[in-house]
């Protein structure tokens, strides 16, 4: 069973590798990564698919809220969460097979995004493991080409997000410890 | 808010003022002219250093005496490569540093112009955080958020990579008034609640005993932590990265511990029923074999990262905050709680301390001496008896650092600088150089292997030139003496590629110079020649030729439990 990790993110460059790096520092492989801007334009959400064991898999969201850049890194394996993928799909069937694949697609409540004379394009969205079962099935109609979007998931439960407030710089600053000014634990 | 046209090299200039640094070690190159353009009408100080990798260290020797934030600076390509040892070393100490670099022309970046390397990606991993400047009007907000970072929480190296043409650009400067870092968080107080249970917990536990780390002295905590032992009476170590944060004479103060910590200190932490880890990491170097390190201790671990708590050992009672902070209230709760406790286990306490004791008695570090060699505890000793607990040491890396760090006593924090984590020889000299320009006022020791001297010999150049009174002083063993400890130990005594031949001769070499230098391997000279290394008002290289088989015991094999230290060499056995 693979995990999810969420984290919200500044839209920096350079903050995407800093997170794929405590990955491969590890030696963890990613099994699925997106990213895209969030309502704030700043700041980007991404999910990330892992395989790591628990104990390790803590340690590395550690590290990940230490990255400056990153606002909050959250486990959502255990968490309640949803979690869709979305499959573009093309598949290439002789015409006898056309209403068959329709018909499989309804089910999977696919929709067709482009129709020709070699077959359909079609479009899927929904937990992985429907995603597979959706992709085994039009590989029995003919040749098949697959892209997979990789796993977006969102939390349901609602935690605070604990940002830390702006520091003041420049003379008036100087009386103030830098070392212990920002944010009670 | 009034402003002025300025270029990012004088913006820079302006902002590193303002962040009160007062001395930059670098060397310059093709980008950064810009930049050394506008220092030359500028009071900062640079100091010239002579290869890259010894500014970034000595801006950590800098940081580590003073608890200021050391800078470094080095232009775009080989510059910035020659850094990264000395950024890793300070990222692995959490050492406060920010290393400016010079990069070719943001238009140029990725075409493989002239001296161009993706230095923002090779530091991303060897730093806190790094930045790029893409915009002269980013500038200021990025050299204060540097300084933020670098200084804050657990302390660590921060780059700032500026492209050529930054520095070139011509902007209106207005001073940066605050910085704005949401995602960045500090935990400074800790959990009162924790705080006080764990303060319950130490007046609970039979056996108590104090685990401190560089935490310590990177939060100036010495006063607390000192407050808080002697509350509680309990035996006391501090890790390599700690010596100093506990006064080296204090009677609850044992040694380091670990690998070659003392016998009292690793018995210590094997039997105690109570660890209280402050500021430090449970290294590997101090562990030995986790799953028989401290098997019978409940851990309360103060850390300010929370990332360290449960890292490596499981802590009954974690604490994240600034161990400064949270010994102070700790320290309130120890004194309430006294009263209703301190009698409860005053009995097993008593035991404990008297065991500890015994332990010391049995096997206390002393110094060796021969009466036809010099032997390395004997020349680590005449240096601690010079410098009474006040000099600052630095040392490289190897058997000299064990030796000097279980021999030599350190009053006071900031004293004792090492590359504790990396491990990075050639480290001793250019930290010597940085803490020297820290600390004119102070006797500086550097205590360098023969390896390691030999890889920061360019310096020699700097002491000069800046007139710098560091006495380097060589423990010369004619080998790379841990290495050779270890093929011997471990390697059935194949000595391999651990032989130093070809010495320099130091007479000449300090002479080439213009300074003193001198080689001694006979143990009636060595007071004297210490002696007349310190009244020397400049630098003074002193070659110490030591016994050349000498190991460092006591010894915990790599991958041993604490309490399987070897305490010396085998002896001979008897035939019967």
């Amino acid at each position: 069973m693979l995990q999810i990790i969420s984290v919200l993110v500044e839209n920096k460059p350079g903050a995407l590798l800093r997170i794929t790096g405590l990955l491969s520092a590890r030696g963890f492989n990613i099994e699925s990564l997106t990213v895209a801007r969030t309502l704030d334009p700043m700041l980007s959400r991404m999910s990330i698919v892992v395989d790591v064991e628990p104990q390790q898999r803590r340690q590395v969201i550690k590290q990940m809220n230490k990255l400056i850049n990153v606002l909050q890194a959250t486990d959502l394996t255990d968490s309640p969460s949803v979690s869709r993928e979305m499959v573009l799909l093309r598949v290439r069937s002789a015409m006898e097979h056309r209403t068959a694949i329709l018909k499989e697609s309804e089910i999977f409540g696919a929709r067709v995004v482009d129709s020709s004379t070699e077959g359909f394009a079609l479009e899927a969205t929904g937990d992985p493991e429907k995603m597979d079962e959706f992709i085994d099935v039009m590989r029995s109609y003919g040749e098949i080409e697959v892209t997979r979007s990789g796993m977006v998931a969102v939390s349901l439960e609602s935690k605070k997000l604990r940002l830390a407030p702006p520091i003041p710089t420049g003379p008036d600053a100087e009386k103030i410890d830098t070392r212990n000014g920002v944010l009670n634990a | 808010m009034s402003s002025s046209l300025m270029s990012g090299a004088q913006i820079l200039l302006e902002c590193l003022g303002r962040e009160q640094v007062d001395c930059m070690f670098g060397y310059p190159g093709g980008v950064t002219l810009p930049l050394y353009d506008a220092m030359y009408d500028h009071p900062l100080r640079h100091v010239l250093v002579r290869h890259e990798q010894n500014a970034a260290f000595a801006a950590s020797g800098y940081a580590r005496v003073t608890g200021k934030v050391g800078v470094c600076c080095a232009t775009s390509g080989p510059g910035a490569t020659n850094l990264v040892t000395g950024l890793v070393d300070s990222m692995m100490d959490s050492i406060p540093v920010v290393a400016i670099t010079g990069q070719v022309t943001s238009k140029l970046i990725g075409s493989d112009a002239f001296q161009e390397a993706d230095t923002f990606g090779i530091t991303r991993a060897c730093t806190k955080h790094n930045f790029m400047v893409r915009n002269v009007n980013e500038l200021p907000q990025i050299v204060h958020e540097a300084f933020y970072i670098a200084a804050s929480g657990r302390p660590g190296p921060v780059l700032v990579d500026i492209p050529k043409d930054v520095f070139q650009a011509q902007a209106h400067y207005a001073p940066v008034t605050s910085i704005h870092l949401p995602g960045y968080k500090v935990y400074t107080e800790g959990h009162t609640g924790q705080i006080r249970r764990a303060a319950q917990m130490m007046w609970d536990a039979e056996r108590p005993f104090v685990y401190a780390g560089g935490g310590i002295v990177a939060a100036d905590a010495s006063a607390e932590l000192r407050e808080l032992v002697e509350t509680l009476d309990c035996p006391a170590v501090c890790t390599l990265m700690g010596l100093g944060a506990l006064p080296g004479n204090h009677p609850n103060f044992i040694s380091l511990p670990g690998m070659h910590g003392s016998y009292a200190a690793n018995m210590g932490m094997t039997n105690a029923d109570l660890l209280i880890a402050l500021g430090t990491r449970f290294d590997d170097r101090v562990t030995g074999r986790l799953a028989a390190f401290a098997p019978h201790a409940k851990v309360i671990h103060v850390d300010i990262d929370p990332a360290e708590i449960g890292k490596i050992r499981t802590a009954e009672l974690p604490i994240v905050g600034d161990v400064k902070r949270v010994l102070g209230k700790m320290n309130k709760f120890l004194v309430e709680l006294r009263e209703e406790n301190a009698a409860k286990n005053a009995g097993a306490r008593h035991s404990w301390r008297s065991q500890i004791a015994e332990w010391k008695r049995e096997h206390p570090f002393v110094a060796a001496t021969a009466s036809d060699k010099i032997m390395p505890q004997h020349l680590v000793a005449e240096i601690d008896r010079l410098s009474g607990g006040e000099a600052i040491v630095t040392s490289d890396v190897g058997q000299h650092q064990m030796w000097a760090a279980q021999y030599i006593k350190f009053n006071h924090p900031r004293l004792w600088v090492n590359s504790g984590g990396l491990g990075a020889m050639g480290f001793g000299l250019p930290a010597a150089l940085g803490a020297q320009f820290a600390r004119p006022d102070k006797l500086v020791f550097a205590i360098c292997g023969d390896g390691g001297f030999q890889m920061s010999l360019p310096e020699l150049a700097t002491l000069v030139n800046y007139s710098l009174p560091v006495k380097i002083i060589v423990m010369n063993n004619g080998h790379l003496g841990m290495i050779r400890q270890w093929q011997e130990l471990f390697y059935n005594n194949r000595i391999s590629s651990a032989e130093l031949t070809a010495f320099p001769d130091v007479t000449k070499l300090a002479g080439a110079y213009g300074f003193t230098g001198r080689t001694i391997d006979k143990p009636e000279d060595l007071r004297g020649a210490l002696s007349d290394a310190v009244r020397e008002p400049g630098p003074y290289l002193l070659n110490v030729k030591v016994a050349q088989f000498e190991n460092v015991y006591p010894m915990v094999p790599a991958g041993g439990a604490l309490n399987e230290m070897v305490l010396g060499p085998p002896q001979p056995v008897a035939a019967d």
